[in-house]
């Protein structure tokens, strides 16, 4: 019993930091929509700059604590000016841009304290007089963490008391229910979203700044929070800071108490199950309600997939060119040809998801990852040959996709992609852990091409081949009455509904062609690689199709292949050259967001557009 | 997506056209490695030791009158990345043999390309014992002992130790629990009367330590083994410290000797566990002192583990290369099989038949020191890791049952 109760303290201590950096994020989502990826690099910075402070302020025992509050203090301040010279630029853009924004700034921040701090690994500093531990039931507890459980309420009823006895909580509250009403009402939005932004990025500060006693300093424990603090604001209810406080709780203990009881298998994906069980009860949270305005995928209502108005000779002249390619360049330069044209396909899949059908996906990586593993596993262990082994991969992809897409489609907006996240967490966990299938961390290896097609250039041409033919079927997919309808869906699901059509049968469907897809690609890339990995499966992966799609433009037919060539190659080619080369890439991505904000095909279609005007 | 490539393809055909690949142009050695992301703390000493290294062998006229280069590429921790680079490096650069590598399932990954390619990989860091054993093969070295090597050290010193009810904690990952499944092997062979009465397997790099030690501390184990690494085992040893965790239980911990472990802890370094690690303040030979006083005057900073395999890491391949007289793949691969080094720790042998080095750990005690203003290792000894490796029958035996 005394242990249950101890394991339930500590538990909540934890949920306290949750909750803290977790209300940030519901409350610039409540009010801005933005899904800010940002927020926890604002907590690794105040975690950083509250130790660099803690230490160099000639405060005595007091160091500690004026650091924690400037840190905080710090940081909401750069979260004030994020929003002013850079967000607030694109939120007339398709609401998905904000979100590649904040992707941007990940990447920048992260380098920034690597830049600083240096990548060492260090230990935070202790609290002055708070440092001991008290004994609770012949245990002895920490001080510290007692402490943070009494200020956690303290900061819950600060923020109630804000939200609901102040005019800018009042107005808050009101954007949270319907932006548009309250801008009509001649709110000054542009105060009220600076304002909102400020205090969110405060409460991350603030929880940065406190973790720094419990938690030793990395440069990526910006990455290790931000999943976990989204999953709790999704368990609670998005905009709902109430909801994040039972949410955070639920998460803190029931981690805690399953240190105790659950099998190591479980406790990968602990989070992700309650979420998942969460959102198939109560689509929008606890205690959260249905917003009134989704957020929409890419350019809202009316944006059919549509083509580029390049030169009439211009197509021609780009497939020739690819197809003369392997003659002029070394075969590195086609091996990272083969690795664009995989991603193409894993974009291309993504894209028709988002584009078409409106269906954000935060866990694109789990059909990918498993096209691969099929491959690997079809050749190696079913000994089959290496093309059948190609072939069915996208079965082994679309099979996954049909089993979580049951559970995905019953929701829609920001909660379809959580449950999307949770569903591609369960499947990196299974195949990190079922050793006996999939070799667990150390792969599956020796997954080459055949003989006759391990020359590059011959695997550059099936790879063109597979890619090429992959991309015009989805086209072709798209425009078909089967795309159209998803369109319809799209922008009106209830008038498709009356109109007779299922429309969770067109999103599945929808969603096992994507995945079935992004399976080829998965396919394609491991026998470029040579061997299949849980990585291929992980978040960042799917982070990095997203950045693709978005980078290319959603709403453009060639946005996803030139997403993929655009990124993969800025990647490779700023990597040979700089240690930073995130802080680079992050550069060339806020720039892109910010001078093409409907990504660059779109850019050039708005252009042929208006070429096109001017001469009609 | 045209433009695109096309830009990328003139781009790309501009800057990655190989320059070099004349016989008399430099030894090319392409070195991938973490240098971001969550190793990036423990490859930066790494790299400034092989620079070291090849520093020192072209101030002594180079290799077989050739100068020696390096190539760094970053794998951030993907194996799909380091794939990538091992790509470019071979084709493009045609650099004459492949180093490095910090994480397992990297190093895995570019071994099984080496062998496709039948370029020489050489091994730094990565632990799993898979890399040289059951998916060994002609073209992988590796330097560093491995968890096997590790563990087994680990439980020939615990058997000594009075300890029958054990705990663990690792890592839910490949490292973390070969690491605990080879040393409770060898522990339960020469003491049968152990007993496991906690297993915890947290996240890698995620650990929230709070729950952790309040359940240990429950459990009440008489020992508890840590498998840990990077910012889980600081989070873990403060949150331990804090609530009196190893006045009540006997700590053995695979690597926590090493400075990269004990240094960020500085005076909160844990005192009296059992680890494997590097004293290298204590290791008085000639040879050794040299490298310390060489690598503190030109870093300013004390060597760690990393430091020490790096170097030893790009001795070896020079070695080899000069024993071959060549750099024919097969010719250097031919020399390194059953290659003596001399490196500043004495001489290692990379074994012909699995192409392990003999390289081996240090086992002992840790212990606080004011002056140093950390923790340290007493009582240590060094253990050669012929002494623990399996024979060749064993494996021949782990390779057959891989097939």
């Amino acid at each position: 019993m005394n242990a249950l109760l101890l394991q339930f303290l500590s538990g909540l201590s934890h949920a306290m930091i949750l909750f803290l950096i977790a209300s940030g994020l519901s409350l610039i989502f409540g009010v801005t929509r933005t899904i800010n990826f940002a927020h926890g690099s604002f907590f690794m910075l105040a975690a950083y700059l509250t130790t660099t402070l803690g230490a160099t302020l000639p405060l005595g025992d007091g160091s500690f604590y004026v650091g924690a509050l400037l840190a905080s203090i710090a940081v909401a301040i750069l979260g004030g000016l994020v929003e002013v010279c850079f967000l607030r630029r694109v939120y007339r853009a398709p609401e998905l841009y904000q979100l590649l924004l904040t992707f941007a700034l990940v990447l920048i921040i992260g380098d920034a304290v690597r830049f600083w701090w240096g990548p060492e690994n260090r230990i935070g500093i202790r609290p002055a007089g708070l440092a001991g531990s008290v004994s609770i039931l012949g245990q002895p507890f920490p001080t510290y963490d007692l402490a943070v459980l009494a200020l956690g309420p303290v900061v819950a009823g600060g923020l109630w008391v804000a939200l609901h006895r102040t005019r800018w909580g009042i107005l808050v509250r009101a954007a949270a229910s319907d932006r548009e009403m309250v801008g009509a009402l001649g709110v000054n939005q542009a105060w009220l979203f600076t304002s909102a932004f400020v205090a969110g990025s405060w409460l991350a500060g603030l929880a940065g700044a406190l973790q720094v006693p419990r938690q030793p300093l990395t440069t990526v424990m910006d990455a290790g929070i931000i999943v976990e603090a989204f999953v709790v604001v999704v368990i609670g209810g998005m905009g709902n800071v109430f909801g994040a406080l039972l949410g955070a709780v639920l998460i803190g203990v029931l981690q805690s108490l399953g240190i105790l009881w659950l099998p190591r298998e479980l406790h990968l994906v602990l989070v992700f199950l309650l979420m998942a069980a969460v959102l198939i009860i109560r689509p929008w949270g606890l205690v959260g309600s249905p917003p009134t305005a989704l957020p929409v995928a890419g350019g809202g209502p009316g944006a059919p997939l549509r083509g580029v108005h390049l030169p009439r000779g211009a197509t021609a002249c780009v497939a020739l060119l690819l197809l003369l390619v392997p003659l002029a360049v070394p075969p590195f330069v086609l091996l990272l040809l083969v690795e664009i044209l995989a991603f193409a396909l894993f974009a291309g899949s993504l894209q028709f998801l988002v584009g078409s059908g409106g269906l954000l996906s935060f866990g694109h990586a789990a059909y990918f990852g498993l096209g691969a593993y099929g491959a690997a596993f079809l050749l190696k262990q079913a000994g089959l040959p290496m093309l059948v082994a190609l072939a069915l991969a996208p079965l082994c992809a679309a099979a996954a996709a049909l089993l979580f897409g049951f559970f995905c489609v019953r929701l829609t907006g920001i909660s379809f992609a959580m449950l999307t996240l949770a569903c591609a967490q369960i499947a990196y966990a299974t195949v990190q852990q079922w050793y006996d299938v999939t070799g667990g961390d150390n792969g599956i290896l020796g997954i080459w091409p055949a003989p006759y097609l391990a020359s590059p250039m011959r695997y550059y041409y099936l790879a063109l081949l597979v890619s090429a033919g992959g991309l015009w079927l989805l086209s072709r997919i798209g425009a078909s009455p089967f795309g159209l309808t998803l369109e319809a869906t799209r922008d009106h699901a209830p008038r498709c509904e009356a109109l007779g059509i299922t429309v969770r049968a067109q999103h599945l469907l929808a969603f096992v062609v994507a995945g079935g897809f992004a399976g080829l690609g998965g396919a394609l890339f491991v026998f470029l690689k040579g061997s299949a990995f849980p990585d291929y499966l992980s978040v960042s992966m799917s982070v990095q199709s997203l950045v693709m799609v978005l980078l290319g433009g959603v709403h453009a037919l060639a946005g996803a292949p030139a997403g993929a060539a655009l990124f993969t190659g800025l990647d490779t080619v700023i990597t040979r050259y700089t240690d930073y080369w995130q802080a680079v890439l992050g550069g060339v991505l806020l720039l892109v967001v910010l001078v093409f904000p409907s990504g660059l095909m779109g850019f050039l279609r708005s252009c042929g557009a208006r070429e096109g005007e001017s001469r009609g | 997506m045209r433009t695109a490539i096309l830009a990328l393809v003139l781009a790309a055909s501009l800057l990655m056209h190989p320059a070099g690949g004349a016989a008399q142009g430099p030894i090319l050695i392409g070195e991938i490695n973490s240098y971001s992301g969550i190793a990036a703390g423990f490859t930066q000493p790494y790299r400034q030791a092989v620079e070291m290294a090849v520093d020192e062998v072209n101030a002594g006229g180079g290799l077989l009158g050739r100068k020696v280069e390096v190539r760094f590429r970053d794998d951030k921790g993907n194996p799909a990345e380091a794939i990538k680079h091992a790509q470019e490096l071979v084709t493009g650069e045609r650099v004459n043999l492949l180093a490095g590598t910090y994480l397992s399932n990297v190093g895995l990954a570019v071994s099984d390309f080496a062998k496709q390619q039948k370029v020489l990989f050489v091994a730094a860091e990565p632990l799993s014992e898979a890399l040289t054993w059951s998916q060994g093969h002609r073209y992988v070295f590796r330097v560093r002992p491995n968890t096997h090597t590790q563990g087994r050290v680990l439980a020939e010193r615990a058997a000594r130790l009075p300890y029958r009810k054990w705990a663990v904690i690792g890592p839910n990952y490949e490292y973390g629990r070969r690491a605990w499944e080879t040393f409770w092997a060898r522990l339960r062979e020469l003491k049968p009367e152990v007993q496991v009465v906690g297993e915890h397997w947290p996240q890698l790099a995620k650990l929230e330590p709070g729950g952790y030690v309040t359940a240990l501390l429950s459990q009440q184990p008489e020992a508890v083994y840590v498998s840990l690494f990077g910012s889980d085992w600081l989070a873990f040893a403060r949150e331990a410290g804090k609530r009196g965790l190893f006045q009540k239980m006997f700590v053995v911990g695979i690597l926590l000797g090493e400075p990269e472990y004990m240094d960020p802890l500085k005076l909160e370094a844990p005192e009296g566990m059992l680890v494997t690690g590097y004293p290298w303040y204590d290791i008085q030979t000639p040879a050794h002192q040299a490298f310390v006083t060489k690598f503190t005057q030109r870093t300013g900073r004390s060597p760690v583990m990393g430091a020490l395999v790096g170097y030893v890491t790009f001795l070896s391949a020079f070695e080899a290369i000069r024993k071959a007289q060549d750099t024919d793949t097969e010719r250097v691969v031919s020399a390194m099989e059953s290659l003596r080094v001399a490196t500043p720790i004495g001489p290692i042998l990379f074994r012909p038949f699995d192409h392990q080095s003999t390289m081996g750990p240090w086992v002992g005690t840790t212990k606080l020191d004011p002056v140093r203003g950390g923790g340290i290792m007493t009582g240590w000894e060094y253990v050669p890791a012929e002494k623990v490796l399996p024979s060749e029958a064993e494996v021949r035996r782990m390779r057959e049952a891989a097939k």
